[in-house]
């Protein structure tokens, strides 16, 4: 008996999936119509954008990696949030959206350590440097993969959802530590040049592209963002549908 | 034969296999290093093709304890050891292979990008991975001995790494040091490049016959 | 075919479990070796299995010609445990078990049908470990007749099965003996076999002798 409650349990809970399926669904297209049409405007205006003087062509760089070191920040925090609600709502989407945002993160967070190492080359000479801000953002990726490994190492999902969604709240100090840490710590990597309290320090020129491009990277993560959970809905909702079809078969009723 | 291979390859990388955790735990290892000793870039390129093959060989340990251990909790390992000798010994190459294969291969590949967190020259960082790719197999054979004495014990992953490290002294040696040939002038890169092969393959040879014996022991 | 044990002792550390065991098994013909917890019914099973060394006495399988042939290419064994994993489907475990397990002799029965004859037809394409208890221990069941081979040892083979599959095991034991296989089974529950032998493990423990001596 308690196994039938149990199942029924777990598809009213799918009832607000459901409803999420639905949405995403009709949302997606546009959601994925936009970022590409301001990926492309973002990435017309970056090419255009005037050569610096002192850094030539390669500031371009900037561009993809700045957003990218943005956006890897943003999806932590997205995934922080959705912990909370694991934690405290016990929602099961909360926990579908902080795991499918894993992988995004960590390709983002990976861009920005490529390109900000291709970029390091000519301006400082050598691919890496184990300075403040590089070091957090390199740590910041260890988590996600590790993470991501947390998720891997237990086949059931409901299980993996809480443990998950505590290292993931400890690990969020390390997003202050990484914004902070060119302040904190006289180090290579320049300082904020956008988000300040004192206004941007960088030329209009250069700033229109980076948050045109910013925005285009945003949209690029919710587009991917809301196709993973559909996988992981559905993908859960496979898995459901085989455990029920395991006890149906052969007479059995016990779980 | 080929079966196991299979079998093994694909709980390696199923939910719950543990072919990405040595990677990662590669990539961790590596990565405190410049936090104990200082950020000094040309310190860490002189030191950097030892700390891989470290965390090489640490990694390699790390998923060495379940090699045998998750056959015999589900009675698999029953069948593995009810064979003919040679068929025993068969088996034990193709775990430990299917080990490698699942954690060393992606270690060697790895390599590259942690040369580069070192600051290691392109040159070195190839060295690096020429001999890991050499000296990782030796690594998976030999530490399926001590991953069979160890089977039936409780806590036995730390006791594998114990046992085996000391025979895997001889790996490092000339693993670290065919790499340092390679970088450094006058010293010459084939020699300890061939004793580490050599010491591969003896190990292939040794290593699968010891486990053998080991396992049929062991059953009970 | 035929199978003799002669004059087996089974001890484990320093208490003898049984002695003298002796008995011999012709085609179609079943073993049922019964005894208190501890009597060493798995121990006799693991030691005719060859997982145990036997402190004396034999076991021989021959084939019809008389030949003594190795027991582990020519019997199966199926443990307290059911030898699956857990992140395989069904068929891909039972598929395992068909290629590293086949001989030249003989064929089993294909996957599939292996999993009919345990009335799991469906299940093939799940992950092992999505299945109950009891339909696992059935699959286990099934990894004896994709390989065929002629003495079954089972150790506690209904555990985890209810009334029903213990029926359907009794049968597909009965298949077996029908087409000249031999089996050995250690079991508390009655099999429903006709044509079975008994043998009465008693367990009754001593230590074995010359241990004390070879100690004090």
């Amino acid at each position: 008996m308690s196994d039938t409650t149990a199942s029924q349990g777990w598809f009213t809970s799918l009832a607000n999936p459901t409803r999420f399926l639905a949405l995403s669904g009709r949302v997606l297209p546009y959601l994925a119509a936009a970022a590409v049409i301001t990926s492309v405007i973002g990435l017309y205006m970056s090419f255009t954008a005037p050569e610096d003087y002192q850094q030539g062509i390669t500031v371009r760089i900037m561009f993809i990696h700045v957003p990218a070191a943005w956006l890897a920040m943003m999806c932590y925090s997205v995934m922080a949030v959705a912990s909370i609600g694991t934690l405290v709502w016990r929602h099961p989407l909360a926990d579908v959206a902080a795991k499918s945002a894993l992988p995004i993160g960590a390709a983002f967070t990976f861009l920005s350590l490529l390109t900000g190492s291709l970029w390091g080359r000519p301006m400082w000479g050598t691919w890496w440097v184990w300075d403040a801000r590089l070091t957090s953002v390199f740590v910041l990726l260890l988590m996600y993969l590790g993470l991501m490994a947390l998720h891997k190492a237990m086949d059931d999902p409901a299980r993996a959802a809480r443990p998950a969604a505590v290292l993931t709240l400890v690990g969020f100090i390390n997003i202050p530590i990484i914004k902070f840490s060119v302040d904190w710590w006289n180090t290579l990597h320049q300082p904020a040049s956008v988000i300040r309290l004192d206004g941007p320090t960088i030329h209009a020129s250069m700033l229109y592209p980076l948050l045109v491009m910013a925005i285009a990277y945003t949209l690029i993560f919710f587009t991917l963002h809301f196709m993973a959970m559909r996988n992981e809905i559905w993908r859960r909702r496979v898995a459901a549908m085989r455990r029920q079809a395991a006890q149906s078969i052969g007479g059995e009723t016990r779980p | 034969m080929m079966a196991l291979l299979k079998r093994d390859l694909a709980i390696a990388t199923r939910s719950g296999g543990a072919a990405m955790l040595g990677v990662l735990f590669f990539l961790a290892v590596v990565a405190v290093i410049p936090f104990g000793i200082g950020p000094d870039l040309n310190l860490l390129s002189r030191i950097g093709p030892a700390i891989l093959w470290i965390g090489a060989l640490l990694a390699s340990l790390l998923g060495l304890d379940r090699l045998f251990q998750a056959d015999r909790e589900d009675g698999s390992l029953d069948m593995l050891v009810m064979q003919d000798w040679f068929g025993l010994v068969a088996t034990v190459f193709v775990k430990s292979l299917a080990h490698w294969l699942a954690t060393g291969l992606p270690l060697v590949l790895a390599a590259p990008l942690l040369g580069l967190l070192m600051n290691m020259t392109a040159l070195s960082t190839g060295a690096v991975m020429l001999t890991l790719l050499a000296g990782t197999p030796a690594i998976s054979f030999i530490g399926a001995v001590g991953a069979a004495i160890a089977v039936a014990l409780p806590r036995g992953g730390l006791l594998v790494s114990i046992l085996v490290l000391p025979l895997a002294i001889p790996i490092l040696i000339f693993g670290v040091s065919a790499s340092y040939a390679a970088v450094t002038d006058p010293d010459p890169f084939l020699p300890p490049f061939m004793i580490l092969s050599a010491i591969t393959l003896f190990f292939a040879a040794l290593g699968p016959v010891a486990a053998a014996a080991a396992l049929k022991g062991a059953s009970d | 075919m035929q199978a003799v044990a002669t004059k087996l002792t089974g001890r484990r550390g320093d208490s003898l479990l049984f002695e003298d065991v002796s008995f011999s098994l012709q085609r179609g013909q079943a073993l049922v070796v019964t005894g208190p917890n501890g009597a060493g019914k798995s121990t006799l099973l693991r030691m005719l299995a060859g997982l145990l060394p036997a402190e004396s006495g034999t076991f021989v399988l021959s084939g019809d010609d008389g030949v003594a042939v190795p027991v582990a290419e020519f019997a199966h064994y199926l443990g307290h445990r059911n030898a699956m994993k857990r992140e395989l489907r069904v068929s891909e475990n039972l598929g395992f078990w068909k290629d590293f397990q086949r001989s030249e002799a003989a064929e089993g029965l294909s996957i599939d049908a292996a999993i009919e004859a345990v009335e799991l037809g469906g299940v093939a394409h799940l992950p092992f470990g999505y299945l109950s208890a009891g339909q696992q221990r059935r699959i286990a069941l099934a990894r004896l007749l994709v390989v065929s081979r002629p003495l079954w040892l089972l150790d506690e083979p209904t555990a985890a099965l209810d009334r029903r599959s213990d029926q359907l095991f009794a049968a597909l034991v009965r298949d077996h003996l029908a087409q000249g296989g031999m089996a050995i089974a250690a079991t508390h529950q009655p099999l429903g076999l006709d044509d079975t032998r008994s043998l009465v493990l008693a367990g009754r423990h001593r230590a074995a002798s010359g241990s004390v001596e070879s100690w004090s």
